[in-house]
């Protein structure tokens, strides 16, 4: 089983994230990039389904040069290799441009599985799975909480506010994963100087057969117009407590509609 | 309860980048032999692993394993479970085996950069790193000192973190001075040796986490020399093991007491008695126990190990000592407080409290330490790859040399000032630094192990003044001086040379005063303020590796940015505040003072 995962690299969320003020494109250099969270969950299941099934599992990464980083760990965990498009032309690339690239670089390799995360933490637009399942042709499970691979069938659980949905689809399929599906692995000393070993092939739009004018800021389908940063915090509530302390408190968790 | 500290405040990334590719250019060692299989990207790569670790697994129970300490249920330990899970995935990444040969699942990491991820661990949460620490200690002597067999049946387990170590080496009446050490070692008819005794302040004596647990305990065979040069090194498992591996008989060592401590409470401390019948390996009393190397010799394979562990013990130090001062600074880039004395208008808000010159006094102060001590350490840790991979012998022996010298300092050093840090990482947070609420109290309650164990810091000074300036007839105090005096050399004629200047004077004068020392030929007025040799002289090393940091920071490629600027601050807070203390020191030295010689006991 030929298994692809889409890996993006991101700046971490846990850390101050800025867009770049000359273009209202995120920020990505000096940032503290790291892999998209929500990827690691659809790498770790690709490991589980080789695990199970045998097969390879390739990291399929659309970015700057400073993604090797983000390839570097997903194979260290132990994936087997990597496919790096990577072109000055891609900056501010939209997500309908960069479905384009992604389903041209997914063409030109052999795929039974395609994995990704349900959203990443820098852009949040989740359609991803949707632009590429129609591109490639083939059908998308998204929002995965389980999946199991039987007899050339992907079979997910979707996970939904009530509760989930059983779907499944043959193979080829692309499925997208939230958290909740397993427990990444760390990379392991091992992977580590395994991975220093395992091809990574770079490319670029022209090997992919793609117009550069057709990608980028300038032609992209959607583009920030503006941005301000999160009001500070305010100053907080203080409540005196004189023997109604409890009563005020109620008052105010119901006046903020928390309550 | 305080909440989990996340990675920016529990060390510096950057800071071990700094010090380990621009100062210490680690990346050269790739070119030798033993290091060729590695880069700069595996070097990351453990860097962001260890990292991660630390943060998601050991940093979170930090404060919980404080406040539930281990108990003793049945005669077994109980741990916070967040311990041994914590260690499960330590161990499944292949921590345990990292710096070990490729032979025995390792990863064969330099030095260096082994020390520098293992502090991420040592900052998140020094307690439970201990248990693994101790481990790798054991191993390290038993692969320098054991037998084949003694090394696929015992250290293979421990790499793969099956089971844990432990070095059993003080008792009750004998810590500093481990020739009074009573347990004794009888020869059996099969080769192996039957202990008893008992031994006290043994860390991770006993617990669950593992099957079972390896004690390298120090004992005497009846007969041999008295004093050091009758002492044996022994292995010692809490289970025998059968030819094929598995766990046969439990052994005659068992648990008598654990200890309840002021800090580190995470490491179960345990008082153990060996030999004392309880369980009957064989069918007789007597812990069974096999010999390492050569019978009489196990304090100096003791020894021989004992420069790395020291230096592990003040990297401990330095990474409480750093994650007190990030917290701090944490705090009081938040916390607002007062006005500046220039503010006319008293209805204007409160500012910041790193905006007092005082309270940047403390920050400043606490950074000297924390990265100071890291410098010092990792130098040291570097040191000891080239002690083992060098290619000429010369450049093996020179590193030898300076580390014999600088190890006492590598210990003592960060021990003294590493709590210092966290004290005024307390002091900057006012009362909320005293309460539970929040770590740093804790951080300082955990550092203060480190001027007791391995070695006291006045055995430090004794072995420094004592042993090591004087030993081949001061060659090791003649090469670090011209070590120090190369890179003041070097800051000549740059903005530093005033600094490399009151650097020389105090190099000077370290020479002098040691000659001093010893010219009357007394050792008990010379050794009598080792204490204060030993400061000075950590100062003067520590004030070097400032000057050698912002050599780095000028050469560096962001020579402006906030983080080369920190490090020039740090750097004339030194030369400014702390480099001077030394003279006061060397004056006292130098004066052959016999204040605390002449005052007798019943005085005090
Ligand atoms: C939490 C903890 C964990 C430990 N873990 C281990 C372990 O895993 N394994 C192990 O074997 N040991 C362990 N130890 C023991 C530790 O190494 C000893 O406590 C230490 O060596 C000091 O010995 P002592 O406690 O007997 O103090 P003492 O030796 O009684 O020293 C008391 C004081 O006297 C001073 N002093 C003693 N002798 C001299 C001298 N000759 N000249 C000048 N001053 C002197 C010392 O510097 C110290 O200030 C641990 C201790 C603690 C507290």
């Amino acid at each position: 089983m030929n298994i692809v995962v889409l890996v993006k690299q991101v700046p971490d969320s846990g850390s101050e994230r800025k867009l770049d003020p000359a273009d209202n494109t995120v920020a990505r250099a000096g940032a503290d990039n790291v892999i998209n969270e929500m990827d690691e969950y659809a790498i770790e299941e690709a490991l589980v389904v080789k695990e199970a099934h045998g097969g390879e599992v390739t990291i399929l990464t659309v970015g700057p040069d400073s993604a090797a980083d983000a390839i570097r760990k997903a194979l260290s965990m132990g994936a087997d290799r990597a496919v790096h498009v990577t072109d000055e032309a891609m900056h501010g690339s939209c997500a309908v441009q960069t479905s384009a690239v992604l389903a041209a670089a997914l063409q030109q390799m052999d795929y039974d599985l395609i994995l990704c995360g349900a959203e990443s933490t820098d852009g949040q637009v989740s359609v991803m799975p949707a632009l590429l399942a129609e591109r490639l042709g083939i059908p998308q499970l998204s929002g995965a909480r389980k999946l199991t691979i039987d007899d050339g069938v992907a079979k997910v659980e979707r996970q939904t506010d009530g509760g989930f949905w059983a779907l499944e689809a043959p193979l080829p399929a692309i499925v997208s994963t939230w958290d909740t599906i397993n427990e990444p692995r760390y990379p392991s000393f091992k992977g580590i100087m395994a991975a220093k070993k395992k091809p990574v092939e770079t490319k670029t739009l022209a090997d992919l057969g793609i117009d550069p004018s057709t990608v980028g800021l300038a032609s992209a389908t959607s583009q920030v117009l503006d941005f301000s940063g999160r009001p500070p915090k305010g100053e907080g509530v203080k409540v005196a407590d004189e023997g109604d302390g409890a009563d005020k408190l109620v008052e105010y968790l119901a006046s903020q509609k928390i309550v | 309860m305080a909440p989990a500290s996340p990675s920016r405040l529990i060390l510096s990334r950057r800071d071990l980048d700094f010090l380990l590719h621009d100062w210490l250019r680690v990346d050269e060692l790739t070119k030798r032999p033993r290091y060729a299989e590695h880069s700069r990207d595996t070097f990351d790569a453990v860097l962001d692993l260890a990292e991660e670790i630390a943060a998601e697994h050991f940093a979170p129970h930090n404060r919980t394993s404080d406040e539930h300490e281990p108990r003793m249920v049945d005669g077994r330990v109980e741990l916070v479970p967040e311990i041994g899970a914590a260690l499960r995935v330590f161990t499944a990444a292949g921590l345990m085996a990292g710096a070990f040969d490729e032979e025995l699942g390792g990863m064969q990491l330099p030095h260096a950069v082994a020390e520098a991820a293992l502090a991420w661990f040592k900052a998140a949460n020094v307690a439970t790193s201990s248990y693994p620490f101790l481990t790798m200690a054991n191993a390290r002597l038993l692969i320098a000192h054991g037998s084949r067999e003694q090394v696929d049946t015992f250290v293979r387990p421990m790499v793969e973190g099956r089971w844990f170590g432990t070095m059993a080496l003080s008792e009750p009446q004998a810590g500093s001075s481990l020739s009074d050490i009573t347990t004794r070692a009888e020869p059996a008819d099969d080769g192996s040796y039957r202990l008893t005794g008992n031994k006290m302040w043994i860390s991770g004596g006993d617990h669950e986490l593992t099957e079972n647990i390896v004690h390298l305990v120090l004992a005497k065979i009846p007969g041999g020399p008295p004093g050091v040069k009758g002492i044996s090194l022994f292995v010692v498992p809490k289970y025998l093991v059968r030819d094929d591996g598995s766990l046969g008989e439990r052994n005659d060592v068992v648990l008598a007491g654990l200890n309840h401590k002021m800090g580190y409470r995470g490491t179960t401390n345990t008082l153990l008695n060996f030999g004392e019948g309880v369980h009957t390996p064989g069918g007789r009393a007597g812990a069974v126990g096999y010999l390492v190397g050569e019978p009489h010799h196990g304090l100096t394979y003791m020894f021989h190990m004992m420069n790395e562990a020291r230096i592990a013990v003040g990297m401990g130090a330095t990474a409480l000592g750093y994650t007190g001062y990030l917290h701090a600074l944490d705090y009081a880039r938040t916390r607002t407080q007062g006005r500046s004395p220039a503010a006319k208008d008293p209805s204007a808000p409160p500012v910041r409290l790193v905006e007092h010159a005082d309270v940047r006094r403390m920050l400043l102060q606490a950074k000297c330490y924390a990265e100071g001590g890291l410098a010092l350490g990792l130098y040291c840790a570097r040191l000891v790859d080239e002690e083992q991979t060098a290619e000429a012998g010369a450049d093996r022996a020179r590193a030898h040399l300076l580390l014999e010298v600088l190890t006492p300092i590598a210990k003592a050093w960060p021990s003294q000032y590493g709590p210092v840090a966290d004290d005024l990482a307390i002091q900057v947070h006012g009362g909320y630094g005293y309460t539970r609420d929040y770590p740093v109290e804790q951080f300082y309650r955990d550092n203060r192990l480190n001027p007791i164990h391995e070695g006291t810091n006045g055995i430090q000074a004794i072995d420094l003044l004592g042993r090591k300036v004087v030993m081949h007839d001061g060659a090791g105090l003649r090469l670090l001086l011209s070590t120090i005096r190369a890179t003041t050399a070097r800051a000549g004629g740059t903005a530093w040379a005033g600094f490399a200047a009151d650097l020389e004077v105090a190099v000077d004068r370290l020479g002098a005063v040691t000659a001093a020392l010893w010219s009357p030929g007394d050792p008990e007025l010379a050794l009598a303020n080792a204490s204060a040799y030993l400061e000075a002289a950590g100062h003067v090393v520590v004030g070097w590796l400032w000057l050698e940091q912002v050599l780095a920071v000028e050469a560096s490629a962001d020579p402006r940015s906030n983080f080369a600027e920190g490090k020039r601050a740090a750097a004339r807070f030194f030369a400014r505040w702390e480099l001077p203390t030394v003279h006061t020191r060397f004056d006292l030295l130098e004066s052959l003072d016999r204040t605390v010689l002449d005052t007798p006991d019943h005085w005090l």
